[in-house]
């Protein structure tokens, strides 16, 4: 299989900019992240099927089958994840936005653990204590 | 009987629309879930006889022959893991109706339902799948399902948990589409059967680096150390039956999935599996340490969660048919016991008011009915004879004492350690709760929802569903010798794969 080094590195990009995006303190930036994750994973899936080729028909006569006809497999998977990640993307906007709601804050809160140990510790108060520390 | 193979999901499906369409009519909508959920364990339970009597069923789906179209495998281990499963779904339903989380409360759509039947379609899928990208589809409709139940209250714990968790499945899930099409790059297929001969070609670096991500993947959902963190954290925010499925069933998907494709796809690979037992002894250990410090009811059996996936693991690990009898049948065990456990969890909250161990106490006095229920299962989680933890437990250790090598010993002794404290967990929950002079009950903070808490009348449903649960773990222990028979024929498929995969290439369409 021959590969395509655009694609390549666009996937490489695209994973790179998500993970970044990902490990942001800002929901939104989160949500973006994880859209750009899913486009390079579902990038990388189709780049997986190899060149693209002659409409792959069941049963069309023009061309050997196999022989230079695009692999349809992937393409199915693709729509299929794209499907998905559109949903569920839809779904975590919602949940952000109801978190923006409740919390007027547009970021990741601290789980109890979290909470629980910065109450611990005094200097972890004071650092707790401060709303605009990302910022 | 392969007709009856696509059932397990079509039914649930089905039943979701209609519960959609009958969000008006509950009594209506709650009749059709229980319908539905009981053919659906009978139809796993018919599966699972001529799984175990005549050899795996398989289906193709649409006629397309694999590796082509979609192959439905109902073989020992999927029907045995989806019969159990289709009880538990049932039980936690009467639960929850009994409760009344179903009902919709305040904001009067009754969603809950629809819900529970589409998390009941992705497990059976998950389970019966034969095709890498479609167990990909399966989690993610199991996922989305429990996004809703898990933040089903919608309040601010509520969101802020449930950020983490579809956040964290959501990770997951882009590794896993990235490991599909690794996979697919390596051997051009998906269909599980035929990409476990094809991979037999594929050098041994590409195998090894394919088998890990699989891992990492599947490790996030069944909460493998240390990708665990989002578990403790998000399940203990929804209501006591959501959480009770959840700790039941959706890691253990996750460990069906490791077992299926570790087994199947990456055999003979040593490096992986002591991978799988380093693993499985930070996994026990952490979890329970973990447990020890909580003072919150529902965190801490999260905890322990996280710690008794680390048994699994480790007869995974061990890789010899006695180790994966044993993880077979303490993932049989673990599903019913973690299960009724959170439901006595939301009896005792329900009686208390609260679910921290603090503020509860003497509970033995006002209603020892739960102190037994309580009692019965938590001692089976610790593993005391002749409870089913023991029966599984000994089997996992006996596998570790013939493997013999110094990492296998070394995680047997783990196993027996995290055996240890968690009774020192249990035992500490009993304290505080069951013993000591009895607490004031907490009030119901907000009596306008569907929760009632700090009362002390108990729907009969809820208990009945809790005392089915509590004596089914008991009949474990009860049907140990047959159980460990039908674990260990099931083993001995993981080990010889070539069964499967003959069942799946050379089956009619």
């Amino acid at each position: 299989m021959t590969g395509n080094l655009v694609l390549a590195l666009l996937i490489g990009v695209l994973y790179a900019v998500g993970t970044y995006l990902l490990l942001q303190r800002t929901l939104t930036r989160v949500v973006l992240g994880l859209g750009l994750l899913s486009h390079g994973a579902n990038l990388l899936l189709l780049a997986a099927g190899g060149r693209p080729g002659a409409v792959p028909f069941a049963g069309s006569t023009d061309g050997a089958a196999g022989a230079g006809t695009a692999d349809p497999l992937p393409q199915a998977m693709v729509l299929t994840a794209i499907v998905i990640t559109f949903g569920v993307t839809a779904f975590l906007l919602a949940l952000a936005f109801r978190s923006w709601l409740l919390t007027g804050e547009d970021s990741v809160q601290d789980d109890v653990e979290d909470r629980r140990i910065a109450a611990a510790s005094p200097a972890g108060h004071a650092h707790a204590a401060r709303p605009e520390d990302e910022a | 009987m392969r007709v009856l193979v696509p059932l397990p999901v079509v039914l649930p499906l089905l039943a979701a629309a209609l519960n959609v369409l009958l969000a008006r009519w509950q009594p209506v909508q709650r009749t059709v879930s229980v319908l539905t959920l009981s053919a659906v364990l009978g139809t796993a339970v018919v599966l699972l006889r001529e799984a175990d009597g005549s050899g795996a069923t398989v289906v193709q789906l649409g006629g397309w022959a694999a590796p082509a179209g979609i192959s439905l495998v109902a073989d020992r281990l999927s029907t045995l893991l989806l019969a159990v499963s289709a009880g538990v779904l049932l039980a936690v339903l009467l639960y929850a109706i009994g409760q009344g989380v179903t009902d919709g409360g305040r904001s009067q759509v009754a969603v809950f339902h629809p819900c529970y039947m589409v998390l009941a379609a992705g497990i059976a899928m998950a389970f019966l799948t034969g095709d890498l990208f479609n167990l990909f589809v399966a989690f993610e409709v199991m996922l989305v399902a429990s996004y809703v139940l898990i933040t089903l209250e919608g309040g601010a714990e509520q969101v802020r948990a449930g950020m983490t968790y579809v956040v964290t499945s959501l990770v997951a899930s882009v590794l896993f589409v990235t490991a599909v099409g690794l996979v697919y790059a390596a051997t051009g297929t998906v269909n599980m059967a035929d990409a476990a001969v094809r991979l037999q070609d594929v050098p041994d670096g590409v195998r090894v680096a394919l088998g890990l991500t699989l891992l990492v993947v599947f490790g996030i959902k069944a909460a493998i150390f240390p990708l665990f963190s989002w578990l403790p954290d998000s399940y203990p925010t929804a209501p006591s039956p959501v959480t009770a499925v959840f700790a039941g069933l959706l890691t253990k998907v996750g460990v069906y999935a490791v077992l299926r494709t570790q087994t199947l796809l990456f055999p003979d690979s040593p490096a992986i599996d002591r991978v799988l037992l380093v693993l499985a002894v930070l996994t026990m250990v952490v979890g329970i340490l973990g447990a020890l410090v909580q003072d919150e009811l529902k965190r801490l059996l999260s905890f322990t969660i996280v710690s008794h996936i680390g048994y699994m693991l480790l007869g995974l690990g061990l890789a010899s048919t006695a180790g994966l009898a044993g993880a077979v049948l303490y993932t049989v065990h673990h599903i019913v016991v973690q299960t009724t456990l959170f439901l006595v969890e939301g009896l005792v909250e329900r009686r208390d008011g609260t679910a921290s161990l603090r503020r509860s106490g003497g509970l033995q006095h006002v209603a020892p009915v739960l102190a037994v229920l309580y009692l019965l299962p938590a001692l089976s989680l610790a593993g005391i004879p002749p409870l089913s933890g023991f029966v599984a437990k000994l089997g996992l250790l006996q596998a570790g004492l013939a493997d013999g090598g110094a990492l296998a010993l070394t995680a047997v002794a783990a196993a027996v350690l995290t055996s240890l404290l968690t009774l020192y967990a249990m035992g500490k929950v009993w304290s505080e709760v069951f013993w000591g002079p009895v607490a004031e009950v907490v009030a119901d903070a907000d009596r306008t929802d569907d929760l009632d808490l700090g009362t002390a009348r108990t729907p009969g449903l809820m208990l009945g569903a809790a005392v089915v649960a509590v004596v089914a773990g008991l009949a474990i222990t009860v049907v140990a010798g047959p159980l460990y028979g039908l674990s260990a024929r099931a083993a001995e498929d993981l080990v010889s794969p070539e069964g499967y995969v003959t069942a799946v290439l050379d089956g009619a369409p």
